[in-house]
């Protein structure tokens, strides 16, 4: 499996670098009593799109929640391009991350959620613009120049002045999309962006992150219930169950040729 | 009875400077108070959170009038550097007393921005300070805005018990009159009654404007 994607690395379509961008090593997540994950180990190569499937509970909205500091891990580590997410050194000693730190390191990293959380008090120009300006300091005009041609290639160049209420949730997830783009992430992480939607916005939707993964150079990491959408965009599909990696592998190969008896009556229940 | 409104009238405009002189200082550190006290209980810090949390429950906890005493009377008795300015006193009690209960809406309006808010805020890596500044707060603000001007027509009437420590309200100015011409009494309470009506009447619409604003939401 791993030598299918440095192929495709070497092939040229991604980053030269062939070294993960994202590890998980060996990372178990609680909540109370509950055990999300159990053991997690997981590398996510530069430019790759990763798909993450299960069951609701499985744990893999958790995985990427953890990968944009929403969620500490309760054990185990989490690096990302060479740099330790959740710990930082002090004194020899690897101690918690403080806000510092956490801030160098997410900076890589941008995200999209099921329930939009655009900023409802701002343009949906302002939405995008602020970010640029007041993280990386850019200056006001290049960061208006550059959210508005992001909003336009997501097709909402003629709405800059309208509030997130006034468009519909297939808009505002795309706005949701462009704002983080404008911060120009290496990984991009989606949390299940198109639960929310009505099933007439999905599309518009989908077509919006077709167009970003075709670009190549970011990292995407999917989690998603659109199992035709993962098997055209993914280069790999994970099959969580139980806290566990069950299943992975390219995207043919997980959806159409496994015989994990746990992944046939996941997808027996959405094909049906 | 025409005649004694023409008698009690001009005596009440006597104090109408010091009410609407207390009033404004009273409502601008009120404000101020709340503000402070809200962030400080919603803050990281467990010493500053539960200091705040004590002036909170302390003051709203116990009566207004005690509180002004104390700062005008008891405090200076005490510690021989006081507060011998009315002013001073008046406007500080009723602060601390209605910064005290706004400080709740403060920090009650904070806490019920979306969650989703803040996890947008942190994927986009903004810092805590900008997190609240640009998002948290001016969403908790529209939140806030009915139930502040409610506090401030309370904070118009609260004015009148600096006339116990001596300021020369149009409270005061009417329980002179009142001492000095019993028979007025009916006239000087009837006015006093729609003085403070009259001035409640522009903090009765701005609160109105504050719900109307509240309703919209944020989207225009």
């Amino acid at each position: 499996m791993v030598d299918s994607v440095k192929e495709k690395n070497s092939s040229g379509s991604y980053s030269s670098n062939t070294g993960p961008i994202v590890e998980y090593k060996n990372v178990h997540k609680s909540f109370g009593d509950v055990e999300v994950l159990k053991g997690l180990d997981l590398d996510i190569y530069p430019g790759e799109k990763v798909a993450l499937i299960g069951p609701s509970g499985s744990g893999k909205t958790t995985i990427i929640r953890m990968l944009m500091t929403l969620e500490q891990p309760t054990s185990g580590e989490i690096i990302v391009d060479g740099k330790n997410l959740c710990h930082m050194e002090k004194n020899g000693k690897l101690v918690p991350a403080n806000e510092k730190h956490l801030r160098e390191v997410r900076g890589e990293i941008g995200m999209v959620f099921q329930h939009f959380n655009l900023f409802p008090h701002m343009t949906i120009l302002q939405n995008c613009m602020t970010a640029p300006i007041q993280v990386q300091k850019e200056d006001k005009e290049s960061a208006k120049r550059r959210s508005i041609e992001m909003l336009e290639k997501v097709g909402l160049g003629d709405k800059l002045d309208n509030y997130p209420s006034q468009l519909s949730g297939g808009q505002k997830q795309r706005v949701a999309m462009a704002r983080a783009l404008v911060m120009r992430p290496k990984i991009m992480l989606f949390d299940e962006v198109t639960s929310a939607l009505d099933p007439e916005l999905v599309g518009e939707v989908l077509e919006v992150i077709r167009d970003i993964a075709e670009e190549g150079e970011m990292a995407m990491v999917l989690v998603t219930h659109e199992m035709d959408f993962a098997l055209e965009v993914a280069d790999r599909v994970i099959f969580l169950d139980d806290g566990v990696i069950a299943e992975e592998g390219t995207p043919s190969e997980v959806l159409e040729e496994s015989d994990n008896e746990r992944l046939q009556q996941f997808l027996y229940r959405f094909r049906s | 009875m025409i005649n004694a409104i023409i008698e009690v009238f001009p005596v009440l405009m006597r104090g109408i400077n010091i009410t609407i002189t207390v009033f404004i200082f009273s409502a601008i550190f009120s404000y101020l108070f709340a503000f402070i006290a809200g962030l400080c209980r919603v803050s990281n810090n467990k010493f500053v959170r539960g200091g705040t949390g004590v002036y909170v429950e302390i003051f709203r906890g116990t009566s207004l009038i005690v509180q002004l005493f104390w700062l005008y009377y008891a405090i200076p008795m005490l510690f021989d550097v006081g507060i011998d300015n009315r002013l001073m006193a008046g406007v500080l009690a009723i602060s601390l007393n209605y910064g005290a209960y706004m400080s709740e809406i403060v920090r009650g309006s904070i806490l019920a921005v979306e969650k989703g808010q803040t996890e947008a805020s942190i994927a986009l890596n903004l810092s805590r300070a900008q997190r609240m500044r640009i998002v948290i707060f001016p969403q908790a603000l529209r939140m806030m805005l009915p139930e502040f001007g409610n506090y401030l027509i309370q904070i118009l009437k609260a004015t009148s018990l600096v006339s116990l420590i001596g300021m020369t309200d149009i409270l005061y100015h009417g329980n002179i009159l009142r001492s000095t011409n019993l028979s007025a009494a009916p006239t000087v309470y009837l006015l006093l009654l729609i003085f403070y009506f009259i001035m409640a009447l522009p903090l009765i619409f701005l609160t109105r404007k504050g719900e109307q604003i509240s309703k919209r939401g944020v989207a225009s």
